[in-house]
């Protein structure tokens, strides 16, 4: 990550140093500002992630081995993988969608109306309004004596978890998730829906287009990269998110940041700490993976709309 | 090509207790090009919009063709609409955004590509059809903007403020040849700016409009040599503010009498006056004084401050200014051309 742009430091000042001429091993002066960036990047990003990629590929002696990596196929793990992906994906495709609604209309309402000082700021708390707080207000209001749940049990005679306690179990995860999805959803994709100027629906319209033209052949297009790509940031969002789940469910370890855990503090088996590490790679490697295809939503939308 | 005539009777638009349009008349001819010429926020655009059918008025009629089209929406108006930038659609090449139109109407893909390139050639840019808008400068795009509202044959043309966005240069350039072009395909055309000196260079007829209605209308000759108000004479080039006197029919300016436009009731006015219509000679005598003196080409102008305070602008052939530099006394002199004048 580091070295790429360095790289492109020194191509871009290449000129002033007289080529051939002895490297010096401190830091260049022009670099210096971006230092601390790139400390802390090595401290919080770069050496943890070498510590779970050692971590994966050692034994519990220390000796190299495959056999952490080989038992993420283990079929408890698998199902975790699968839980945690279909956890993200349906509060991202969820949250991406109404977070969308909610952002057109906000952009409808006017650059500056009330109702997009009033969404806007909501949903910059609200997005970050996620971890052991948020477990504890849907217990609060969804939870099996929530008030919320007592209201509709004993005033309409409807019992919210006749079917099971769902709450604190996968249904309950994607509610909480999508919770804090749509918010992030609407801050992420606001830039995307302001770049479309109204002069093109109105271009489409005297050109002969209809409504549905427009949106099928102008804003669909011209949004959907963002909006993809949106979906993916908010996929890798849900996927890494620990502290809601942990504070959430009680029994189990459904998904994998809290299979990681239960390795990580395991009395009943020792040595499970590099099978941990093993899991965490693997979701190093999905983030990757959608960040990748992330990056190249990117770059296409950021040709169109500037 | 087609090309229809335009008739609005009556246009009324209230925005809250804004009037937007106040009862706006305008007649254009098939194949003339009006320019719809007043201050930011006088409504110009709205009545554009109001005949592209982007914006419903209150009351009035709206005839296209002999048709009184309010009840027919944009998509149906069959109307070219050029925006004052950053219409083009930013995800196809200026060809795919000419193309628009004509897939709309369902063409072939050889009739399109062949209309899309002759329409691009129409406007110089034969060359760039697979260029992305961004690409594209901004004189270009406005180019494009056009050819894509000409390749669909409009009835009528509509443009707004087309060249505000670019630079001096640019705008002069273009505004020629949309001129050129328009004449060629010989569409009615509708061309809302700001910009007086756009606005007698490129109409047919020039309509000065004031709080939502129209104030004059009329070649841009009449326009600038005949103001029929007070806020024409001021908005459509120079004039000089003199103060005079008006006894009868005629209005007594700095020692002279002048023929006036309409009839006025006698007692003091201020009398509008072109820096053309005013002369300046080099005289010992002269109560005037040159304060400045500005170069532009051709002709040049002269300012000269006379007792009292006032200040009088004269627009006099370059080829005079040798003998009036700065501070030389001076004889201001008014020619007999009829004025305006504002109480
Ligand atoms: N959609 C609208 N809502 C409220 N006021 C408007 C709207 N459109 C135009 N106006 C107002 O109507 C007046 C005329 O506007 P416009 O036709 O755009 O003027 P111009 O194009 O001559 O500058 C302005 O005062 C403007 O603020
Ligand atoms: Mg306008």
């Amino acid at each position: 990550m580091t070295a790429p742009s360095t790289g492109t430091l020194d191509q871009v000042t290449a000129p002033a140093t007289p080529r051939g001429g002895r490297r010096r091993w401190w830091p260049r002066r022009d670099l210096l500002g971006v230092l601390p960036f790139f400390v802390f990047v090595t401290v919080f990003l770069l050496i943890p992630t070498l510590v779970v990629v050692i971590g994966a590929f050692g034994g519990d002696d220390g000796r190299p081995t495959l056999d952490n990596v080989a038992a993420l196929a283990d079929g408890y793990i698998v199902d975790a993988f699968v839980r945690s992906i279909t956890l993200s994906a349906v509060t991202a495709v969820l949250g991406a969608a109404l977070g969308a609604l909610i952002g057109y209309a906000v952009v409808t309402a006017g650059p500056d109306s009330l109702v997009r000082r009033l969404v806007t700021s909501a949903c910059g708390v609200l997005a970050q309004f996620g971890g052991v707080t948020l477990a504890f207000a849907f217990i609060a209001t969804l939870g099996l004596s929530g008030f919320v749940t007592v209201f509709l049990r004993d005033s309409l005679g409807i019992d919210i978890f006749s079917g099971g306690v769902w709450l604190f179990d996968l249904p309950g995860l994607v509610l909480v998730y999508t919770y804090f999805q749509i918010p992030l959803m609407v801050i992420v994709f606001l830039p995307a829906l302001d770049g479309i100027r109204p002069q093109w629906r109105e271009a489409t319209e005297s050109l002969g287009g209809s409504t549905w033209y427009y949106w099928r052949h102008v804003a669909g297009p011209l949004l959907a990269p963002a909006f993809l790509g949106s979906t993916l940031l908010l996929f890798a969002n849900a996927f890494s998110a620990y502290a809601t789940a942990a504070a959430l469910v009680s029994q189990g370890s459904p998904i994998v940041p809290l299979q990681i855990r239960s390795a990580l503090t395991s009395e009943v088996l020792l040595g499970r700490e590099n099978l941990g590490k093993a899991m965490a790679l693997g979701m190093v490697v999905v983030v990757a993976l959608v960040m990748w295809l992330y990056g190249l939503l990117q770059r296409r939308t950021s040709r169109w709309l500037d | 090509m087609t090309s229809a005539g335009v008739r609005l009777e009556g246009l009324r638009r209230q925005f809250g207790s804004l009037r937007a349009l106040d009862g706006l008349d305008l007649d254009m001819a098939p194949g003339e090009l009006v320019a719809l010429l007043g201050p930011s926020g006088c409504g110009k655009t709205t009545a554009l919009r109001i005949l592209a059918g982007l914006e419903d008025a209150d009351s009035g009629r709206i005839v296209v063709g002999g048709k009184d089209i309010a009840n027919v929406p944009a998509n149906r108006r069959d109307m070219g609409m050029v925006f004052q930038a950053y219409s083009l659609f930013p995800h196809l090449t200026a060809a795919e955004n000419v193309e628009f139109g004509l897939r709309l109407r369902r063409q072939n893909a050889a009739t399109r590509r062949q209309r899309a390139r002759e329409v691009l050639e129409l406007v110089g840019l034969g060359a760039h059809g697979d260029r992305y808008p961004q690409q594209l400068s901004g004189g270009q795009q406005q180019r494009v903007a056009l050819a894509r509202a000409l390749a669909i044959q409009p009835q009528v043309l509509l443009l707004d403020e087309p060249l505000s966005a670019l630079d001096a240069k640019v705008r002069v350039q273009l505004r020629e040849e949309i001129r050129r072009i328009q004449l060629e395909v010989g569409t009615t055309t509708l061309f809302v700016t700001h910009d007086q000196e756009e606005a007698l260079a490129i109409a047919d007829r020039v309509g000065v409009m004031r709080a939502g209605r129209l104030e004059q209308i009329g070649s841009p000759e009449d326009i600038y040599r005949s103001p029929a108000t007070p806020f024409v004479a001021e908005f459509v080039g120079l004039s000089n503010r003199l103060p005079g006197r008006v006894t009868g029919d005629v209005v007594e300016v700095l020692d002279a009498k002048l023929p006036l436009v309409g009839a006025v009731h006698s007692g003091p006015v201020t009398a509008l006056v072109r820096p053309e219509s005013v002369d300046v000679t080099a005289d010992p005598t002269g109560t005037g004084r040159v304060v400045a003196v500005s170069f532009l080409g051709p002709t040049a102008r002269v300012t000269v401050s006379l007792p009292d305070d006032a200040i009088v602008v004269a627009q006099l052939e370059s080829a005079r200014l040798p003998e009036l530099p700065p501070g030389t006394p001076v004889r201001v002199i008014l020619r007999p051309v009829p004025v305006v004048v504002s109480p």
